[in-house]
């Protein structure tokens, strides 16, 4: 609610860093985002941020804006002297919206900006909206009085940005605009890149994270490359390729021999053919791409198009293990063991009642398969650490006799000796004749599947399987190459 | 999109001038200045806890105490302010305050709105029951006179309802704090984001609301003349639907203060309208839970797909 | 912490048992037996339509069924005129009552899963039309319920009441249900997280609509019995168990977030409803006072069980 009006920047503090971090560290339970970072951000600069989902972006910019407190280190905002973002002029673009649906662009502004006040204000913040729609993107075609839930995705993502442009009584100083294109055609999002620019021209800073290369080398000044929670680089943009660039990114090394001791599997006929994706019995096929590209969509949608809220068939035609546990998979009240047999209660239930010896049995025999490390799956299933409970998510759909088990990104925050004994489960099922839809955001996982369909906003931009195979043709194809004009 | 769901005021408006037309058809006489008194006479006090509710669904939450509230304000009216006003103001003030405090409690300890209102009413209605164990009490002259005043052109229900409309939307579609509230129920994260204190937000929410139950309460009282512990118990189910039928929604922070007075009026409305038909009296509930479910089917009819999404 | 200490049932019955000793230590004219009698007697409408309430409770935050009094009123009216007080009827009567409960939760369900409607607001709505049917149907009748039927409903067996072995039974049976039946593991699954059920394999909609009915029909039994105790049907008979329903639920331990419920706590907080009144009335508290406790303890019971839910 208190906003300080900005200091001016007097001339001791022309040449100070907008935001300075100092050997910052940002650890989540044993999960470190961010190792040891050092960074300065001045006036002028437009720093262009990339790197692989979970490589620690979204947790640096969220150390900047204030959203979260690092471990250890420091976080300084040098030119303003400012004690915490909001005061310094630093202004987020969000992924996800902090917009309010029911309220208008005016009213929208008013949330941001809490000294507008007064008789008036209403026509006021329509104007400051209106101006700052108007200086980056000519042509809107909004109103300042339309609710913002009538607006398109890409109007919504506008106005967004128009309110963090606008002065709401100070002025911007750093803009942190993470995916701020994801959603604009070409032509809107040539606009931005051109505010951008003349933002910067004129003194400001912009963090701006895209995964459109081509507009990174369009307005970035200077590109960080992170990977694994580190800056691996930090330089000048001209001193990067596009190729170069992805070479930095992702990992050099890659070792597809693993794979070939696999016995080559037979494939049978297709049996699932959804909006062009595509899925034989036993094959494994791999989703790819961004995070947030439409595979989880997709594949969701697969799985309740082929299931019903109404009537329980006996043997699923497919099960599903969820990535995001807390949201699409874990009851959180229950124990492990009804967790784990919720997927085949029914089938071996007599009147209706749960046929308590056989889950007892089918539980402890998934236990010892996936190694569940618990002394009685009748704890409760938060008892368990992260990467078991996400076992107990493959136990459930595992267990099952359904034929196509689809998996979410499932080895989000899975420690190692996990994942190489759930990839020798996947790959011992599949034998058997299952078929495995599987979206990951790691690359050298989806590596180990017969396909690969690589998704781009929303759609399939290419399928590869064979020799084509490859982490860099699936990052090229993650990758929008071309200038966004194109 | 749809001419009803671009304005949502537009069907509340269609619903109570059909109602008033039928009205005016089945019984002429009513079209007169005594007669839409005769109609309208209870609409203020329903239309102030209408108001209330809506201020408290406006958050995302839901109010199952504000009939007993209403009850307890009346009686305070009936008793103490009558006997001495300013120990009866100064009860209104604690209770106006407790009800912020009851918002704030409920956004701080992140309880269930639904259930801490519920236990609530049974703390207003034993109040009540302290106040006035038996129907009685009287009111103070000069409410008596406010609610029984006869304004030119127009009976005093309707001037009083244009009113609370008038100054209730300033408040809450206008003014910039109204317009911070909405956001709340909107999207709370982003308003939090934007520097401000939710408990706070909520606490004013709230005790706008008890604002709004306590006046409820002044206006029965002037209405009835006196008061008793459950004058006001289906108030709660009234202003729910008062708020819905106006054009409100559980959740998002959609609400519209016109709208939810216009819903009450509706509602009461309903009432008079049907013990002029030949209908028995006993169906005037009913009709009123019809009259929702129709008024509640148009409206997925009219707001279309945007509705039907699951 | 000891495993019976957990159990959230557990505070449900301590307080009751407590309000029973502390009425009985003021000598509230009748014996312990007499009391406990009459608890049970009255406790059994109270455990009927809050085990059925609890059903829909656990389906998770916005499901509740506000129609409970309508359906009481409604199904006791029609069952008393169908049998018309004519012995050998009783089975017609208890037909009557149970059609009545599965025609409202019908329509309740109808209206929440048709017109996309808030369950609050389309119960709410449907028990005003329901509440208008029983008048009308009701209207100058002073039926009584067959002398059998009468005799059933205020006997005994056992030295147990007849209408709290009938709740007992149905109780049983919706813990049987829950504990060790599928449906019940599904309930629980759809009021944890509905999403993750769905995604699990559970038909999410068709629990959610047998929820909806139970509810409707529990509450019907409950109005036909306590119409049969009390000697015929009145307009307001339902009214106190609205609140009480979602009263004896919660302080019961069962969560108001979904995902969780408790049969045996209901039957400790139906107790304990009613010994309050009555050890309140034993201290010659008046009707304010009880009321104003009331509200208290529900307001302290959730608040203790959020605090509990948070540093767990």
């Amino acid at each position: 609610m208190d906003e300080p009006a900005l200091q001016p920047t007097g001339p001791s503090r022309e040449t100070a860093p907008l935001v300075t971090l100092t050997d910052v560290t940002k650890r989540f339970g044993a999960v470190t985002a961010l190792n040891r970072v050092d960074l300065d951000i001045r006036a002028g600069e437009c720093l262009g941020l990339v790197g692989h989902n979970g490589a620690g972006k979204s947790t640096l910019v969220s150390l900047i804006n204030g959203a979260l407190a690092a471990s250890s280190g420091r976080v300084d905002f040098p030119a303003s002297s400012a004690d915490h973002a909001l005061a310094a002029g630093v202004r987020s673009v969000f992924q996800e919206l902090s917009l309010c649906p029911n309220l208008s662009l005016a009213e929208n502004l008013r949330i941001a900006h809490a000294d507008l006040r007064g008789w008036g204000w209403r026509r006021r913040a329509g104007a400051e909206i209106e101006a700052s729609l108007d200086t980056l993107f000519p042509g809107h075609g909004i109103a300042a009085d339309a609710l913002v839930e009538t607006l398109s995705i890409a109007q919504r993502q506008m106005v967004e940005i128009a309110i963090r442009f606008s002065p709401l009584g100070g002025a911007p100083k750093l803009l942190i605009l993470d995916e701020p294109t994801s959603s604009l055609d070409a032509g809107i999002a040539n606009q931005l890149l051109e505010a951008i620019t003349r933002f910067c021209d004129d003194g400001g800073a912009v963090v701006f994270i895209s995964h459109m290369l081509g507009e990174i080398f369009r307005v970035a000044s200077r590109i960080l490359v992170m990977k694994d929670g580190h800056i691996v680089a930090d330089e000048a943009a001209d001193h990067f390729t596009r190729q170069g660039l992805v070479d930095v990114m992702g990992h050099v090394a890659t070792a597809p021999e693993s794979d070939s001791e696999a016995s080559p599997r037979q494939l049978g006929d297709v049996l699932v053919e959804q909006a062009g994706l595509q899925a034989r019995r036993g094959e494994i096929v791999g989703l790819s791409g961004l995070a947030g590209h439409g595979q989880a969509e997709a594949l969701a949608r697969l799985y309740l198009d082929a299931t019903s809220a109404w009537r329980e068939t006996g043997t699923p035609p497919m099960v599903f293990v969820a990535g995001d546990r807390k949201r699409d998979g874990l009851l959180p009240l229950g124990s492990i063991l009804h967790n784990i047999s919720l997927s085949f209660l029914a089938t071996t239930a007599r009147w209706g009642l749960v046929d308590r010896a056989s889950e007892r049995r089918v539980g402890d025999e998934w236990q010892r398969r996936i190694g569940i490390r618990t002394q009685t799956l009748s704890n409760p299933i938060l008892s368990l650490s992260g990467g078991n409970q996400q076992k107990v998510l493959f136990a459930r759909a595992l267990a099952s006799a359904a034929p196509i088990v689809i998996m979410d990104d499932p080895m989000r925050g899975v420690d190692v000796g996990t994942k190489q004994d759930v990839y020798a489960l996947v790959r011992a099922e599949a034998t058997k004749g299952r078929t495995f839809l599987w979206y990951s955001t790691e690359t050298e996982e989806v590596c180990q599947c017969d396909r690969v369909f690589v998704y781009r906003n929303g759609a399939i931009s290419a399928a590869l399987s064979g020799d084509a195979l490859t982490e860099a043709k699936i990052l090229e194809a993650s990758f929008e190459m071309q200038e966004s004009e194109a | 999109m749809t001419l009803f769901s671009r304005y949502r005021i537009l069907l509340p408006i269609a619903s109570l001038a059909l109602l008033l037309a039928v009205t005016f058809y089945v019984q002429p006489r009513t079209m007169s200045y005594f007669g839409l008194n005769l109609l309208f006479n209870l609409a203020v006090p329903i239309a102030l806890a209408t108001i209330a509710q809506m201020l408290i669904i406006m958050v995302n939450d839901i109010d199952l105490g504000i009939g007993a509230f209403v009850s307890l304000a009346a009686c305070v009216a009936a008793t103490f302010l009558e006997q001495s006003p300013l120990i009866g103001a100064m009860i209104m003030a604690a209770l106006i305050l407790s009800y912020a405090l009851m918002g704030a409690m409920i956004h701080a300890l992140a309880l269930p709105a639904i259930v801490v209102t519920l236990g609530m009413s049974f703390v207003w209605g034993g109040l009540a029951l302290f106040l006035l164990p038996s129907p009685g009490g009287t009111s103070p002259a000069w409410l008596r006179a406010i609610m029984t005043v006869k304004p030119p052109l127009m009976p005093m229900a309707l001037v009083a309802a244009c009113l609370i409309a008038g100054v209730t939307h300033w408040l809450i579609a206008r003014a910039g704090i109204g317009t911070v509230l909405r956001g709340v129920g909107g999207n709370a994260d982003a308003v939090r984001r934007a520097g401000w204190s939710l408990v706070r937000l909520k606490a004013l929410a709230y005790g706008l609301a008890g604002l709004f139950g306590v006046l409820a309460g002044m206006a029965l009282v002037g209405l009835t003349t006196s008061a008793d512990a459950n004058i006001a118990l289906r108030y709660t189910l009234l202003s729910i639907a008062g708020v819905i039928l106006g054009g409100g929604e559980f959740t998002g922070g959609k609400v519209s203060p016109a709208g939810a007075v216009i819903g009450a009026l509706t509602l009461a409305l309903a009432a008079s309208f049907l013990s002029f038909m030949r209908l028995s009296p006993d169906w005037q509930i009913g009709a009123q839970g019809a009259i929702l479910i129709a008024v509640l089917a148009a409206r997925l009819l009219f707001n279309g797909r945007d509705g039907a999404r699951r | 912490m000891p495993n019976v200490l957990r159990r959230p049932w557990l505070w449900a019955w301590l307080a009751a048992a407590a309000t029973f000793a502390a009425t009985l230590a003021l000598g509230s004219g009748r014996g312990a037996g007499g009391l406990a009698y009459a608890a049970l007697s009255f406790g059994a409408f109270a455990a009927i339509v809050g085990v059925g309430q609890m059903l829909v409770i656990t389906l998770g935050p916005g499901n509740v069924d506000l129609s409970i009094p309508a359906t009481m009123t409604l199904s006791a009216t029609l069952a008393l005129k169908a049998m018309d007080g004519a012995p050998d009827t009783v089975l017609l009567g208890l037909g009557v009552a149970l059609l009545v409960g599965l025609g409202t939760g019908m329509a309740n369900f109808a209206l929440i899963f048709l017109l996309r409607l808030p369950p609050i607001i389309a119960t709410l709505a449907a028990s005003l039309v329901y509440q208008s049917l029983a008048i009308w149907s009701n209207r100058g009748l002073r039926v009584k319920p067959p002398q059998a039927l009468a005799e059933f409903a205020t006997g005994r067996t056992l030295e147990i009441p007849n209408v709290a072995l009938v709740g007992l039974a149905l109780s049983i049976g919706v813990w049987i249900v829950l504990e060790r039946g599928v449906w019940g593991r599904w309930l629980l699954a759809a009021g944890q997280n509905p999403r993750a059920a769905r995604l699990a394999g559970v038909p999410v909609e068709r629990v959610r609509a047998t929820a909806y009915l139970s509810v409707s029909v529990f509450a019907a039994v409950a109005g036909f019995l306590l119409a049969s105790f009390s000697g015929g049907a009145a307009l307001n008979m339902g009214a106190e168990y609205l609140l009480m329903s979602i009263a004896v639920v919660i302080i019961g331990g069962t969560s108001i977030a979904g995902g969780f419920s408790n049969v045996p706590g209901i039957w400790g907080a139906a107790f304990f409803m009613f010994l309050v009144v009555s050890m309140l009335n034993t201290y010659g508290a008046g009707a304010g006072a009880r009321s104003v406790l009331t509200g208290v303890i529900i307001i302290g019971i959730v608040i203790a069980a959020s605090s509990r839910r948070n540093h767990a």
